[in-house]
């Protein structure tokens, strides 16, 4: 698989193996794999550790309560600021996994280390770096992954989305990063070598990270560092429905979310005029000027799409202006996510 | 695809064809659109305007990057290449056909001090180590 590679975060990853655009509607189309071993699966075992969680997290862990059910949360400092973004997928009372970024991963832990040493003493908490993990999105992946893989297809077809599977040497989760239905699976490091191969045999192409990352902006993901980092809070970052501040439990950043109320948000933007909108462009509103914070080409909708961070009262329908060189385009604020499911939203 | 042998080159990866009429025109290198993958947009200079060598006065978009394009020599631009506006693909289909824009260069000697293909391809080499 002759792929163009880059540095990312310290791992060499390849940014795309032919045309991104190509590679982009393969996924939304069909199915295709992205090699994310890169992202760390972190094992937190013990007595209490749904409790910890509870603490240790802007959203509350006590909403899954299913075997194997996920939850997308952001992880916070005191003053509020996002120290990742991850996702927990509930197994036992005695054992939830943790998925957290490939560039955050040693400090997330020392975090999370950090907080159990004084709220959860008898936690264990082990960073699974014997794992390797793929992910294997679109309308056909679960099939391709079933072809490959036909023992694990009885724990994981009734899965639903935001739902895992233990399988044994198989950790099957109905989760991705594309807004495309599809697995990602973790595996022992030794055998990922030839699932990737195994999977490429039946069809499923490699897809690199420059469609990973259009794929994540048409479906409103964030990308920690880009569209958020300590600095930030949630509700400024599009993540207020991951943040609940209506319970009573006491979590680390509430009170300084409760303290300082968002003056910004996270918008969707979708360029009028020709052009390209990318990151750090200035995106001038009629209440002040805001910052793009990712912007890109969308391949399902031919336009240009961003993710921008603006002054609070901006509203969706409202036309605004990136300083894009020494022009001035004009973008409609939109509402995202952009495309989802094969499907464009705009 | 080598690096055709009739053009001249720039080390910013601009190609210049001479044509019969002395305008030349440029466009990017095959090395060029390789790196910079799928291109979506293209914003030429305007007719007219007057450009210094190495001026910036192009853009050239891909999905994943934005790149300047330079002018090879002093002159003024004499036309561009507006099929590019709805088609930038043709860019990364033909690298070699898909002529950005045209210029007048105030001096002959100044393109045809330009690199040749064999040059071009030293430069082109020694970025990839």
């Amino acid at each position: 698989m002759d792929a163009k590679m880059v540095d990312f975060g310290g791992w060499d990853m390849p940014v795309n193996y032919g045309s991104q655009i190509d590679e982009h509607h393969q996924v939304r189309r069909d199915v295709g794999m992205f090699d994310v071993c890169h992202m760390r699966v972190v094992d937190v075992k013990g007595d209490g550790v749904r409790a910890y969680l509870c603490y240790l997290l802007a959203n509350n862990a006590d909403k899954i309560t299913l075997p194997g059910k996920a939850l997308y949360s952001a992880m916070l400092n005191p003053s509020g600021g996002v120290i990742d973004d991850l996702i927990i997928y509930f197994m036992t009372e005695q054992w939830f996994r943790i998925v957290v970024n490939a560039g955050t991963a040693d400090k997330d832990i020392a975090w999370m280390k950090q907080q159990a040493a004084t709220h959860a003493p008898k936690l264990t908490i082990t960073s699974r770096d014997d794992l390797a993990m793929v992910a294997v999105q679109g309308p056909n992946a679960r099939a391709k992954v079933w072809q490959v893989l036909p023992q694990t297809k009885t724990a994981t077809e009734g899965l639903q989305n935001f739902q895992a599977a233990d399988c044994g040497e198989y950790f099957v989760a109905r989760t991705g990063y594309t807004g495309e239905d599809g697995f990602e699976v973790m595996l022992p490091k030794e055998k990922v070598e030839a699932f990737w191969y195994a999977l490429n045999k039946v069809g499923v192409k490699p897809i690199g990270l420059g469609a990973r990352d259009t794929l994540r902006l048409e479906a409103g993901m964030n990308l920690y560092g880009q569209d958020m980092d300590e600095s930030v809070g949630p509700l400024e970052s599009g993540l207020a429905w991951t943040v609940d501040l209506k319970s009573e439990r006491d979590f680390i950043g509430k009170a300084a979310l409760l303290a300082n109320p968002p003056t910004r948000k996270l918008v969707g933007l979708l360029l009028l005029d020709r052009g390209v909108l990318r990151g750090h462009q200035q995106v001038h509103c009629a209440q002040g000027i805001g910052e793009i914070t990712s912007g890109s080409f969308s391949p399902t909708l031919e336009k240009s799409i961003a993710l921008a961070r603006v002054p609070k009262d901006v509203q969706v329908g409202d036309t605004v202006q990136v300083a894009i060189r020494d022009k001035m385009l004009a973008a409609k604020v939109v509402k995202y996510p952009f495309a989802r499911n094969g499907k464009g939203l705009i | 695809m080598s690096n055709p042998s009739n053009l001249k080159y720039t080390a910013s990866h601009e190609w210049v064809k001479i044509e019969a009429d002395g305008t030349i025109s440029i466009g990017i290198t095959q090395h060029a659109q390789e790196l910079l993958g799928d291109m979506v947009f293209v914003e030429s200079p305007m007719v007219g305007r007057k450009l210094k060598a190495r001026e910036e006065c192009a853009v050239v978009e891909s999905v994943k990057a934005a790149a300047d394009v330079y002018a090879p020599v002093a002159g003024e631009v004499v036309a561009v290449n507006s099929e590019l506006d709805s088609a930038p693909e043709k860019i990364n289909d033909d690298p070699y056909g898909a002529w950005m824009f045209k210029m007048k260069p105030d001096h002959a000697a100044d393109v045809a001090a330009l690199m040749d293909a064999k040059a071009y391809q030293a430069v082109v080499d020694r970025e990839a180590h």
